[in-house]
């Protein structure tokens, strides 16, 4: 069986406007009933299987996203819905952002669009889809373990650094 | 113990699972068919499951996982003494204890999410607990016997002695079911104001463990509401199964009618049903068996 029968969703708002979150928000209603693909929309990590971010991450809240993140069990895959998530859009030069979901987490789908569209949002959890049977197929010959915040940010100090030496 | 008391067992034991993610699998389709949703597919709480059990196995504390256990053992351990025709009471005080195991591993974590579900647990316990018990009793009253072979062995169904019970049974058991209230500890409702409270912290194939204790819980519950049906004809299975559907149906249709009920309606409510519908018809059973 299909790890992506039954995708569980953890929506959380870094620094978004509200245009991004609303979108998705809808796109989760009984309305749109994503209850039909299996999906449930959860507020709890340890639960769910894919992390949409929707906003860029400032410096208060990059805990938090961390925390989320590493409190989710493998496999999991991280969506950044809109621009901002994407990195910091309009928000970007602002002194408290530190820019895109990707500046603090391992972003897996990257969903364009300001705000993001319930046609790309859709397009974009398909995709993760996916991924998430992928790395469960990986995760199951023991080939995958997926980076904890901790090691993801390591990784980002030692690529700068690299980055300046090459410079 | 008996060798259809054994078959029953083994049957229990092999194909619950699979019966209780296609009850709940149906409900869940009713349920959004009563929303106007198309609904998800029959067989996804058995997706769901399996799915948890496909991932990492990650655990706040060692203890939490050793809790999570015992709540599966003891839960599976009541339905299999139900249905080998043991003791009700020891099915019931199993069950409870079953429910304590739980409690004690969302404590153990030391979350305040976890720890409030944990309470609204033990509020729900306190809510259908003396309904639970009635209803143990109600059954000695009708056939002598705390045993259930020897209550599936009466002449007429006993829901025409204990209607009362039956009432105040199917009224708890919404709540036992965690289908309402919405506020509960882990209700099954797509709302997040505890975070699933009790199971909250539990992840992975260790919640996988508390799901499949669930699912054992609803084949024993409706095992019990089927007990107010079966008598010493083998027929009456049959009108067992029947009420069994139509007491899934109501339940649902409740829930739906009723979305916004919280904890303290709910005590309110549980003990004044328990009260009137379960004590009345206790009276008019002694009252009788004199
Ligand atoms: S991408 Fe646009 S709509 Fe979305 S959070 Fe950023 S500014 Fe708001």
């Amino acid at each position: 069986m299909r790890i992506s029968k039954s995708p569980w969703l953890l929506h959380y708002d870094g620094s978004s406007c509200n245009g991004c979150d609303i979108e998705v928000l809808a796109a989760t209603t009984p309305r749109f009933d994503v209850e039909r693909f299996g999906i449930i929309n959860t507020g709890n990590p340890r639960h769910a299987d894919i992390f949409l971010c929707t906003g860029g991450v400032n410096s208060q809240n990059k805990d938090v996203v961390r925390q989320i993140y590493d409190q989710m069990p493998d496999p999991k895959v991280v969506l950044a819905c809109g621009i901002c998530a994407c990195d910091g859009g309009i928000f970007k030069d602002c002194y408290n952002i530190m820019g895109g979901t990707d500046t603090v987490i391992p972003v897996d789908v990257y969903v364009p669009g300001c705000a993001v569209r319930p046609e790309a949002l859709i397009d974009g959890v398909v995709k993760a889809l996916k991924l998430l049977d992928e790395k469960a197929e990986k995760m199951k010959r023991g080939e995958y373990k997926s980076l904890t915040s901790a090691e993801y940010e390591a990784a980002r100090r030692q690529d700068a650094a690299e980055e300046k030496n090459n410079a | 113990m008996t060798m259809i008391g054994m078959i029953a067992v083994i049957i229990y034991l092999v194909i619950s699972p699979l019966i209780a993610c296609l009850i709940s699998g149906v409900d869940r389709v009713v349920t959004a068919r009563m929303q106007g949703r198309k609904g998800p597919k029959l067989m996804q709480p058995w997706y769901d499951i399996v799915k948890l059990f496909a991932k990492e196995a990650t655990s706040v504390n060692d203890m939490q996982k050793i809790l999570v256990m015992a709540h599966c053992f003891f839960a599976i351990f009541s339905g299999a003494v139900f249905f080998a025709g043991g003791d009700i009471l020891l099915v019931l005080f199993a069950l409870t204890m079953a429910e304590v195991f739980l409690v004690l591993a969302a404590y153990s974590v030391n979350a305040a999410y976890s720890e409030l579900g944990a309470q609204r647990e033990l509020l729900q316990m306190m809510a259908y607990e003396p309904m639970t018990l009635l209803t143990a009793v109600g059954f000695y009253l009708s056939t002598g016997s705390f045993k259930v072979e020897d209550i599936i062995k009466t002449d007429i169904p006993l829901i025409i002695k204990m209607p009362g019970f039956f009432i105040g049974f199917c009224f708890i058991l919404v709540i036992k079911m965690r289908k309402s209230p919405f506020d509960l500890a882990t209700s099954h409702h797509a709302h997040q104001e505890v975070i699933k409270g009790l199971t909250g912290d539990l992840s992975g194939p260790v919640y996988g463990f508390s799901e499949l204790a669930e699912l054992y819980e609803e084949v024993l519950m409706l095992g019990i509401v089927g007990l107010f049906f079966v008598t010493s004809d083998p027929l009456s299975l049959a009108g067992a199964a029947a009420a069994i559907i139509i007491v899934m149906f109501c339940m649902s249709l409740t829930d739906n009618i009723f979305p916004r009920v919280k904890w303290e309606g709910m005590l309110k409510a549980a003990w004044i049903v328990t009260f009137f519908a379960g004590g009345a018809n206790l009276v008019v059973l002694s009252l009788l068996n004199r």
